[in-house]
């Protein structure tokens, strides 16, 4: 058994969102919300921590070859993610509530399914410097 | 008597698009690329503003930075923040919405508002943290 070692990766996007419950109205929208409902958007420097727990590759000394978890990230993440608005233009919020907690657990999804499902995934997701969520809560 | 500088940081989260509507949808995006999405993107934006002087000998300071924050978040922030750019702010109306044509504007709003005896000096505006532009009053 090779060490189990954690690797991180760290990527950003830049995309509008709003937050809003279709069944509510408008009011009750506006004081859940707040400022977050407004209904022109508005938008953030998202930043992604994409985390990798395994056993070392004896052969390589890789959890997970950091090129392939960059370029998977880059391909099923970024490129549907950035400089978009998340509830028009991501099919996954079509009808869900883009919040940090929700694009964490987006991400987690599409990701989850393309690493080998001997190493554990975890995704970090900032929305602002200050605002941060992270799913799984912990790692299994 | 010596001259300092004292720079103010504020926040605010909005949504823009770079587009210029007397160019066609193509011209658009060959020019401002994925910046021209047409339901917008966002960014985290960071203001630095930076006044000059002389510190006051009754307070030691050349303004009270509370106050400046306050002028600040007056006048720009809470005008900006969790806004779109083009759609709800009256001053960038009719104006290409980059970080250039709005820092401009952030000046404007921000210099007639000055203390008295306090200069505006420089704004910087961050867009990401790998983009930011500067503006002297030049």
């Amino acid at each position: 058994m090779g060490e189990k070692v954690a690797v991180y990766r760290e990527e950003h996007f830049n995309a509008a969102h709003r937050l809003n419950n279709a069944a509510w109205s408008a009011e009750q929208n506006k004081l859940i919300f707040g400022k977050c409902n407004l209904p022109n958007y508005h938008g953030h420097n998202y930043v992604i921590i994409v985390k990798v727990v395994g056993e070392v590759d004896p052969e390589t000394g890789y959890v997970i070859d950091m090129k392939v978890l960059s370029d998977l990230i880059a391909e099923n993440i970024l490129d549907k993610f950035d400089h978009k608005n998340l509830n028009l233009d991501v099919p996954a919020f079509a009808d869900l509530n883009p919040s940090a907690e929700n694009i964490a657990i987006v991400i987690f999804g599409i990701l989850r399914p393309l690493i080998n499902e001997h190493l554990d995934l975890q995704v970090r997701l900032y929305e602002t410097p200050r605002n941060f969520v992270e799913y799984p809560y912990q790692l299994k | 008597m010596p001259t300092f500088y004292l720079t103010r940081r504020e926040h605010f989260n909005a949504a823009h698009k770079l587009y210029n509507p007397q160019w066609t949808t193509e011209q658009n995006d060959a020019v401002f690329g994925k910046c021209a999405n047409e339901n917008w993107h966002g960014h985290n934006f960071e203001l630095f503003v930076t006044v000059k002087g002389a510190p006051d000998p009754d307070t030691g300071f050349i303004v009270d930075a509370k106050l400046l924050s306050k002028i600040i978040k007056e006048f720009v922030v809470d005008v900006l923040d969790h806004r779109n750019l083009n759609l709800d702010i009256p001053f960038m109306q009719g104006k290409i919405c980059s970080i250039e044509n709005l820092i401009f504007e952030i000046w404007g709003q921000l210099a007639p508002h000055m203390p008295k005896g306090v200069q505006l000096h420089c704004i910087k505006l961050v867009e990401t943290p790998r983009i930011f532009v500067e503006y002297f009053g030049d």
